[in-house]
């Protein structure tokens, strides 16, 4: 029988939305399933994981030392948690479930299946390669738990429902003080979550600076979506790099995805397959990005992005 | 100080990678090679903080098949002082890397060693955090900014929810973000100049390596096709396909 450990993502008060695609992730492998918060005071998150189906139990696990995200700090309590019989370990994959599942992967001794995409087993397991060009199987030999990262755009959330027990529990484990959390800064705003949000409106080098970007923002504002962008318009500096979508941003399932000004490069477009659909908005009738978008508009995006956001009541 | 930088030869990321037929692997025969990118701004940042004053030497290495030489020739060019190869026959997953560096760290004692966040080929994200692991020390992944001063770095990581900053004591492990700088181009007589500088090769088992093996990859798929979509003339028709798909 499979015992799974998910690590929970969240942000100190609420759950983030990669726990409910991970804990989908361990339905599909089977098994009992408990969620860990490591929180400095993580009963309102675990409460939260408890109720999505599938889960057996969500444990928390308050500490001073747990109040920000450390993977040095994380990884031994996992470690030491993995001992109590636990066959796999999983996180979504967010920065913070990356940055500490290989930490203690390797605490453990064992390797990694990062970016899970789909389960054929309990240790067989479909992942993305080469930006996604190439989709892999693998199956983890031997007996040791398996470690793995769910990718949070191939598993549909968990439902909630009736809440399994909440318990606080304590692990012990080596605390390092060689790492120190400074700051967040974090640009959030109200807009929804790129990263779950049903629309996304994406802008790319075309936009040309930080003021002309407003077109997108105004435009997602009409629509209620979450706002992304390409590398090349993160690195030019009109957007915060947590809009990045892509093989090295983020990898995002939106039901409507309207690429503006993009050239649709194998890196962004990894990004986004599994959108619902996709909308390319670009004045070159060449460019990639209509290989791929379920609706394409051969125009001048300073023309028809101010136009569609006065037609929605902008 | 030492700095050791861990460059990956791996597919140009240029190149558009297509599966075999018969789903046995890839087909990269005869593609161009090239340094994984986050692994030339690993060492862009080596050359940086070793030009300014904050470390005396600068080692570049690769663990692989033992044309991963022009990779380090490469980084040897842009003004690694030394280059260690660490020749592996067969697949490597993170975990070995992670243990190779580890024998090769404890070696040469740096105080920092930089890895790219990912390598563009098995996208895994995962060699620089088991190292951190393995070495029990410090771990800065995903860096767009790196300060140092008395034995620590302050750290500028992009996270999911923005840019967050941690410290951490030295040594470390640091892992590179896109935004952290832009490598420098190679000069001609600089590739001359490289050719003589020292180049190690060991064996991976003299080191004392077993590779783990316990990922098989037993079959390999092209990504699920799009369907091909339709064009619009106006944002009329473009609002009214929307509509119809029941998205607006
Ligand atoms: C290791 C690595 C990782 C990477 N990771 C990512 C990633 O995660 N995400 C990502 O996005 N990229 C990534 N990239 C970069 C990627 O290769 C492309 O360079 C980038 O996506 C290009 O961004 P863009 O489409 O905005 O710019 P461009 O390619 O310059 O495209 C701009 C487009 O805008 C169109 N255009 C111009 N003016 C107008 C106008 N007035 N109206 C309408 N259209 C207009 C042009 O026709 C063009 O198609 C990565 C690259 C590397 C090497
Ligand atoms: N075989 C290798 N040789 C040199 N460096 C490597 C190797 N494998 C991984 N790395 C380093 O580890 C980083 C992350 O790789 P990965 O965990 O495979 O995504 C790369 O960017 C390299 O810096």
């Amino acid at each position: 029988m499979n015992k799974i450990l998910i690590l929970a993502d969240h942000d100190g008060s609420t759950l983030g939305p990669a726990t409910a695609k991970t804990v989908a992730g361990a339905a599909a492998i089977g098994g009992d399933i408990d969620v860990v918060v490591l929180a400095e005071s993580g009963a309102a998150i675990a409460a939260e994981a408890a109720t999505l189906e599938g889960v057996t139990r969500a444990l928390h696990v308050d500490a001073p030392h747990n109040a920000a995200p450390l993977a040095a700090v994380a990884a031994p309590q996992l470690a030491a948690l993995m001992a109590n019989g636990y066959t796999h370990l999983l996180a979504g994959s967010t920065t913070y479930g990356k940055d500490v599942l290989p930490r203690a992967a390797a605490l453990l001794g064992v390797p990694q299946v990062s970016d899970i995409m789909a389960v054929d087993g309990p240790r067989a397991f479909k992942r993305p390669i080469y930006a996604g060009n190439a989709i892999v199987s693998v199956e983890v030999d031997g007996d040791g738990p398996v470690v793995g990262t769910i990718r949070a755009a191939s598993f549909k959330a968990a439902t909630t429902g009736d809440a399994a027990p909440v318990e606080a529990t304590t692990v012990s484990a080596d605390i390092p003080e060689h790492t120190r959390y400074v700051k967040l800064e974090a640009s959030g705003g109200d807009r929804p979550d790129l990263a779950s949000a049903p629309r996304v409106v994406s802008g790319g080098r075309a936009l040309g600076s930080a003021e002309n970007f407003d077109l997108i923002y105004k435009m997602a504002d009409t629509m209620n979506a979450g706002v992304g962008a390409s590398r090349a318009a993160v690195d030019a500096g009109y957007v915060p790099n947590e809009l990045q979508v892509g093989q090295t941003g983020k990898i995002i399932a939106p039901e409507l995805y309207v690429a503006i000004g993009i050239s649709g490069a194998i890196q962004h477009l990894t990004g986004i397959k599994d959108a619902g659909t996709i909308v390319a908005i670009n004045k070159d009738a060449d460019a990639p990005i209509f290989e791929v978008s379920d609706i394409g508009l051969v125009a001048d995006l300073f023309q028809v992005v101010p136009e569609i956001t006065g037609k929605l009541g902008g | 100080m030492k700095i050791l930088v861990a460059l990956k030869r791996v597919v140009d990321y240029n190149v558009r990678v297509q599966v075999k037929p018969d789903g046995t692997g890839v087909a990269i025969d005869g593609v161009k090679m090239s340094i994984n990118p986050f692994d030339e701004i690993a060492l862009e940042e080596a050359l940086r903080i070793r030009e300014a004053g904050g470390a005396e030497e600068v080692i570049v290495v690769s663990i692989g098949a033992s044309e991963a030489q022009q990779q380090l020739r490469t980084g040897l060019a842009m003004g690694a002082d030394r280059a260690i190869l660490v020749t592996a026959d067969g697949p490597l997953v993170p975990l070995d890397a992670a243990r190779t560096l580890l024998k090769l760290v404890e070696r040469e004692e740096p105080g920092l060693v930089i890895l790219g966040k990912q390598a563009i080929d098995d996208d895994c994200n995962q060699t620089g955090q088991m190292l951190a692991a393995l070495w029990g020390r410090p771990q800065a992944t995903f860096a767009s900014e790196v300060d140092l001063a008395g034995g620590a770095a302050t750290v500028v990581r992009e996270v999911d929810a923005g840019l967050e900053t941690i410290e951490v004591d030295l040594p470390a492990v640091l892992t590179t973000d896109l935004r952290l700088n832009e490598p420098r181009f190679v000069k001609l007589p600089e590739i001359m100049k490289a050719k003589r500088k020292p180049l190690e090769e060991i064996a991976i088992a003299d080191l004392g390596v077993e590779p783990a093996g316990v990922i098989r990859e037993t079959h390999f798929a092209p990504p699920a096709k799009r369907e091909k979509g339709i064009m619009v003339e106006d944002v009329d028709q473009l609002l009214g396909a929307l509509k119809d798909k029941g998205l607006l």
